[in-house]
């Protein structure tokens, strides 16, 4: 296949992926790597170096809507930096050392374990009039945010839990060159008690810093090819930007349910393939 | 992206969001301006060679290192200045958290400025290698 062609084809593809990612919440990443691997035989090494990319592009253009509109905690969200950015650096020097199959096999059971979590039901804390927990009082982490009824209040809970959490989040996410914006929300909103759109909000916030960190290793061991990662953030930039300009709000739970199942399958796609020496 | 072109704001946006918003906007609109120019260049001279990505290789040591990426971007390969748009866009967020450091001066918040720099000097200690 010549260049152009390769080149369109992916860039197809990832408008389709950051189309999707931005509808679902899920990040275009998430689809990007199956797609590459499976469907075009691009080596696992590559196909991350090139979803790292396209993750700190679509979570920046995000994150700077969701900054300016108020959502984001900037102080919970730098200080859980510090996990994900060490999480992120570990994982990606085990990315140098593990066997492409075991990244393969990891890939498709987070996928699973994903496509379980963005099924689930969201139930938003009302924490205004929780009592305080010292570790968040002392370093200010309580907020507000704004909502139809004017600014509401909410209270953090649990800090060393969801900086735990998100030492995960980041791990993951240097292993695999994704966002990981599933574990990073899970630990805001489930571990902290965070409002869910503050902690959807604070999660794209980080998305790119933990990225940056996986980057530098993955731009030093070759990982990212100029000329598949130019299609890939294109495409998926400009697929999230239709994705967000289309649909506000959390999409229906029908359309999370059908696309929680699509993630599955393409989970456990990538664990066969793994398992079966492909990968 | 989500629209920003909102009616004001029922939230008082503080100036440190507004300017974080327009950083990490700028640098992505830049990192895609300066890959697409690369891309356009790469395609224009190496569109007719077969693309073939199924066998790890790693990339040149050229397209590996900040020093070996931006002499390249200048002697006008399109690889080079594509990967010198991506290193535009992996510089976005760690400007970012500087100034987020600096913000944090400004409003005497030393514990958040520490966080602040300890992030920043693990993201140069990754990027620099």
């Amino acid at each position: 296949m010549n260049t152009v062609l390769f080149s369109a084809i992916i860039a197809a593809a990832s408008v389709c992926a950051g189309f999707l990612g931005s509808l679902t919440g899920l990040g275009g990443g998430f689809l990007v790597t199956p797609v590459l691997t499976l469907l075009l035989g691009v080596d696992i090494r590559y196909a991350i170096g090139a979803s790292l990319i396209s993750i700190i592009a679509t979570s920046s253009g995000a994150a700077a809507a969701y900054v300016r509109e108020g959502f984001t905690n900037l102080r919970v969200g730098m200080l859980l930096e510090i996990a994900t950015v060490m999480g992120a650096l570990v994982g990606a020097s085990l990315v140098t050392v593990l066997p492409t199959r075991v990244i393969t096999v990891v890939f498709g059971l987070v996928l699973v374990q994903s496509a379980y979590l963005s099924g689930r039901q969201l139930v938003d804390h009302d924490t205004a009039g929780a009592p305080p927990d010292r570790l968040a009082t002392r370093l200010k982490l309580d907020s507000t945010f704004p909502s139809a009824g004017g600014e509401r209040r909410y209270r953090v809970r649990n800090v060393p839990g969801g900086f735990g959490l998100m030492g995960l989040a980041g791990l993951l996410s240097g292993l695999l060159g994704i966002g990981s914006g599933a574990v990073k929300v899970l630990a805001m909103d489930q571990v902290m008690r965070m409002p869910f759109k503050v902690s959807t909000a604070t999660s794209n916030f980080m998305i790119g810093v933990t990225a940056a960190a996986s980057a530098g290793i993955y731009l030093r061991h070759g990982y990212v090819d100029p000329g598949l990662a130019m299609p890939v953030m294109l495409g998926v930039l400009a697929g999230s930007m239709v994705g967000a300009r289309l649909l506000f709000g959390t999409p229906t739970r029908r359309l999370r349910l059908l696309f929680a199942v699509v993630v599955a399958a393409i989970g456990l796609q990538m664990v066969y393939h793994g398992v079966a020496g492909r990968g | 992206m989500a629209s920003v072109a909102a009616p004001p704001p029922a939230h008082p946006v503080t100036r440190v969001q507004q300017a974080v918003g327009n950083l990490l906007r700028t640098g992505v609109l830049l990192a895609a301006a300066v890959v697409l120019a690369g891309g356009i260049l790469y395609l224009a001279r190496h569109g007719g060679a077969v693309a073939d990505y199924s066998v790890f290789r790693g990339e040149p040591a050229s397209l590996r290192s900040l020093a070996g990426v931006f002499r390249s971007s200048l002697v006008e390969s399109g690889r080079g200045v594509i990967q010198l748009g991506l290193l535009i866009l992996v510089a976005t967020p760690v400007a970012r958290v500087a100034f987020t450091a600096v913000a944090f001066a400004i409003e005497r918040d030393r514990t958040y400025v520490l966080v602040a720099l300890l992030v920043l000097s693990l993201l140069l200690k990754s990027l620099l290698g």
